[in-house]
Parts: C-alpha cells; structure tokens; sequence
C-alpha cells in the first residue's frame, strides 16, 4: 500500500509498505478515507521528537471503514464507518477507567522511553514516534487500529467524513482544553493559538457558557476564519501588546481561563522568541514555551492554564512564581478524547460544532510532502492539509 | 514466593517486603505494577503466566493496592545480576525480563492481551537502528 513515510529531518516520501494486518484480536484495519496533518507533527518532523525511523508512517488524526476486525472485537463491524481518536485505550486500566484515557497503561508499547524520559509512560498514539508506541500512522491507504471497540467510534449518519475527521483529535483536544481548564458560564477565555485545535478550544469555551473568547495569533487568514466560524474576538500579538489588550477586555482583571494551543515551537514577536530560539538549537533546551509563559503572565489571579500544546522536555525561564503567587491552576494532557467524542459527535451532527472550514486544502496522498510543506510555511491560507489516501 | 495467598497473609508479608526494600541496595530492588481489579479478586490473580515462566529466580507479592486502587504485583530476583548500562543496553540485566513480566501480567490482567507493535520499518537507517536497539529494550526498561 502507499504510505506518507518520515524518511529524516524535514524529509517526508510516499512509499510503498507492506500492509498492515490483524496482530491483536482487538485490532480492527481501517480503509482510510481522510487522515490529516497536524501541527505537532511539524515537531516530529522538525526532528524534535528523536525517536523516528526513516520509514515510519505518520498521521493521527483520522477517519474511514472498516474493511477487517479482529476475533474479539465487539463494536464494529466490516464496512462500518468510524472516526479513531489519535490516542489508544484499551479501556481497562485504571487511568482508562478514569476517564485519563491518554494515559493509557496498556496502549504504549515502548513504555520505558517514556518513563526514563518523563517519570511514566503516556499511552501509544498512531504515528508519533517510537517513544509513543510505535504504532503506524494514518497516512496511509490502510491502518491497523488497536483495541478497536474502545479507540474507534461509529460515525452517525447525518454527519459527512470531513466534518467527522476533526472528531478524531482537534475537537476533543479544544474541549478538552476548555472543559478540564473549568470554563463556567459568564467566564473570558483566551486561546493563543488559531490554528484547528485553538479554534476548537475557543468554540468548545462558548458551548460551555464563556460569555467572552479571545483567540491569539499572527495569521489574520487563521483569526479571520475564528471571527467568521465563531464570532470570537482576535488579537494579532504581532501589532500590539497582548496582555494590556487583555487587561482591558476584562475591566483590568486578566481572562479567567487561559489555553494555549501553540506548542513547543511557539513564536513571538519580541527579543525572548531569539532567546528561546538560540537556547532551542545549542540544546539547553528542547522547547520553547512563549505562548505558555504569556497564559501564565496574562491569567487572571486564581485562574486557570491549560497547555494543550505539544511539549517534549524542558524549557527555561519558566514563570512559577508567578503560577505559585497568583494561585493559578495550571493543567495539561494529551487528548482524553475517548471520554468526549460519542458527545462531540453529537453536537457536530447538530450544527453547534462546526469543523470542514479547517480542512483548507484536501490533497491526494502522493502530495504529502507537498501539504506539509504548505501547512509549515502557512502558504495559500493553509490550515490543515487533509489528505485522501484512497482517492 | 506466591500466588494465591490471602489479603491477610499478605498484609504481613507486605510489611516485611516494605521493611526489606529500605536494607536492598538498587540492584535487587522490588518492581511493582499495579493491576486495575478489585482487591477481592487477589485470589484469582494469583502468579500470572509471564512471572511464572521466570520460576524461582524471582520471588513475588500480591497485595491489594492502597486507596483501593486494584491489586499491586511486585517481583524481584532472588540473586542480581549484571546492571550497569553496558548490561542494560545488551539487554543482559535480568531486571528487564522481570519488568517486562509484570508489565505483561498487567495487561494480560487488565485486557487478556499484550498489545504488539506495528512491523517495523523497511529501511530504519543509522539513527533508526539506535531507535529500534532502544525499543527493543524500551519493554523492560523504565521506573518500575
């Protein structure tokens, strides 16, 4: 089958690869119809996550039929169309019971990296490395899906592929965001970040009440369509300073909730993006967390931080004095979309969540590379690169 | 040491196991795991299959888990072997085979299945040998 390969640093290659099969009686394979790009990806990539082989398939964020189910798979059947959350549960651990369902005991095959890197293993997640599990990526013309009956949910009818492929990880991502960053009904919240999760994140704030959303960015094409899909107020913090703009919206208190959907490779207008950069590439420090450091600079006292962006280790000049004197709560995860996405796909199918405007260009796969490249350098008004391995 | 031995009798064991773990040097440590089943089910779990094949070598506890938090399985060798980084990056300190055990019994406890990985890549290069000699031994390495 064909398959979009990492082959290095900032080397992508469609390939030819053997095709994946049933090897746990919970898998079920998966025709892939949409699978899509993804701004952490871009890290990978970007060779900030090291544990890569040169071909290895990418892509988690995706939908499709089934085609082959595994002996004891319960909640699928063949030609069943579902959308697959990017991470993989297997439902029974005690974290998977709790709803943490990122933090999957069972899912990582590689458990030790991460634990030699992190203190404990988040669970596996398709195409992000081997430090994540190993397991193949989505942009691919077929993919094996691991514990299926708990990773893998039923599309409903009334919803079309393109708006259900978003329901796989950048909505439960953004809901997530807003609902365990404890949005209440009259609450100002600001997302940096408009790329698909930080609009996922701002729209999911309003369904649970926030009376005033604030999205952060330097793409007006991006803030434009948050404007337009979402009727959110922008703020482009290359042409003015963020944190006075945010005191005043909120009678000088600071946004009650604050998420950053930005990611280790976050940019900024001032001196301190050159000194994350330069600190980023001699390796005394593996992220830079811009984005974070202003949601925590910007939060209202007593309010809350949830980092939705991808981080892999360590950053500098991290604020915790100001989290400790503040009293903020600071939150983060990986997705826990298991718990969330049945609902999502509810509200998508009932209009509240609107999604196909984020897929702004939708490709073949053989132009692979060619989207990311789109998407990384933001050109022609990319938000997210969708590709049709089957097309 | 074994399997089916009541919530009472462990109870005990457990305070000579936590006793002990403070004299062992870090080689001989106890590795633990805890399975996600109701403490009243310890009886079951019994010495799941993966730390039985590994017989006599290690000794083993099961005790429910503080907080009612599921049934704790904990092993260690009964004679150490070779652990310094040379041993660990051959795969030749035998603390990896009890991790992987126990990491196999939970899951086997938990799901009925230990989760494979995907076929590895067709053409891995320099760096993506290292990556696969990594998680090759990803399996039993780690925080237990």
């Amino acid at each position: 089958m064909k398959a979009l390969c990492w082959e290095g640093v900032n080397e992508l290659g469609v390939e030819t690869v053997p095709d994946p099969r049933i090897r746990n009686a919970e898998d079920l394979i998966l025709r892939v119809s949409l699978s899509t790009v993804c701004g952490s990806d871009l890290h990978l990539i970007s060779g900030y996550i090291p544990f890569m082989e040169s071909g290895d398939v990418i892509g988690h964020e995706f939908m499709g039929e089934v085609v082959e189910v595994g002996p004891a798979v319960r909640n699928h059947k063949v030609g069943d169309r579902v959308v697959v959350c990017s991470f993989i549960s297997c439902g029974r651990c005690w974290y998977c019971e709790q709803g943490l369902t990122s933090l999957c005991d069972n899912s990582n095959t590689n458990p030790g990296i991460t634990q030699h890197l992190w203190g404990d293993d988040p669970g596996g997640v398709f195409g992000y490395s081997h430090a994540m599990g190993g397991i193949r990526g989505s942009h691919a013309q077929y993919v094996r899906v691991p514990y299926a009956d708990y990773t893998a949910f039923a599309v409903p009818d009334g919803v079309d592929d393109l708006s259900a492929l978003f329901a796989s990880d950048s909505v439960p991502t953004g809901w997530m965001g807003a609902d365990l960053g404890g949005v209440r009904p009259g609450d100002t919240v600001a997302v940096w970040g408009a790329g698909a999760v930080g609009q996922m994140a701002a729209r999911s704030a309003q369904l649970l009440g926030a009376e005033r959303v604030v999205v952060i960015d330097r793409f007006e094409y991006r803030m434009a369509q948050a404007r337009q899909e979402f009727g959110v107020d922008t703020l482009d913090y290359t042409a003015t300073d963020v944190g006075a703009e945010l005191r005043e919206m909120t009678g000088g208190r600071g946004p009650d909730v604050c998420i950053e959907a930005v990611g280790l490779e976050a940019h900024s207008a001032g001196p301190q993006y050159w000194y994350d950069q330069v600190k980023q590439q001699l390796r005394l420090q593996t992220d830079r967390p811009i984005a974070v450091r202003e949601a925590i600079y910007s939060c209202r006292k007593g309010g809350s931080v949830f980092v939705l962006g991808v981080f892999a280790a360590l950053v500098d000049k991290f604020p915790l004095g100001a989290v400790m004197n503040k009293g903020l709560t600071l939150r983060a995860a990986q997705q826990h979309g298991h718990r969330y996405i049945p609902m999502l796909l509810e509200r998508i199918a009932a209009g509240e969540l609107r999604t196909t405007h984020l897929a702004s260009h939708v490709l073949p796969l053989e132009e692979g590379p060619r989207g990311y490249e789109m998407f990384k350098n933001k050109e022609d008004d990319c938000v997210r690169a969708v590709f049709q391995p089957n097309a | 040491m074994f399997g089916g031995a009541s919530a009472g009798a462990t109870a005990g064991i457990t305070a000579a196991w936590r006793k002990a773990r403070h004299r062992q040097p870090g080689p001989n440590r106890w590795l633990l795991v805890t399975v996600n089943k109701p403490a009243g089910d310890i009886d079951a779990v019994g010495l799941p299959e993966p730390l039985g094949e590994l017989g006599d070598r290690i000794e083993t506890l099961v005790e429910p888990a503080a907080g009612g938090k599921g049934i704790v399985l904990a092993a260690r060798l009964r004679r150490p072997g070779p652990s310094g980084k040379t041993a660990r990056l051959a795969g030749k300190d035998p603390r990896q085979e009890v991790r992987l055990a126990l990491r196999r019994a939970k899951s086997l406890l938990e799901t009925g299945d230990v989760l494979l990985p995907d076929a590895p890549a067709t053409h891995p290069g320099p760096r993506g040998k290292l990556v696969a000699l990594a998680s090759r031994r990803a399996g039993g390495e780690g925080q237990l």
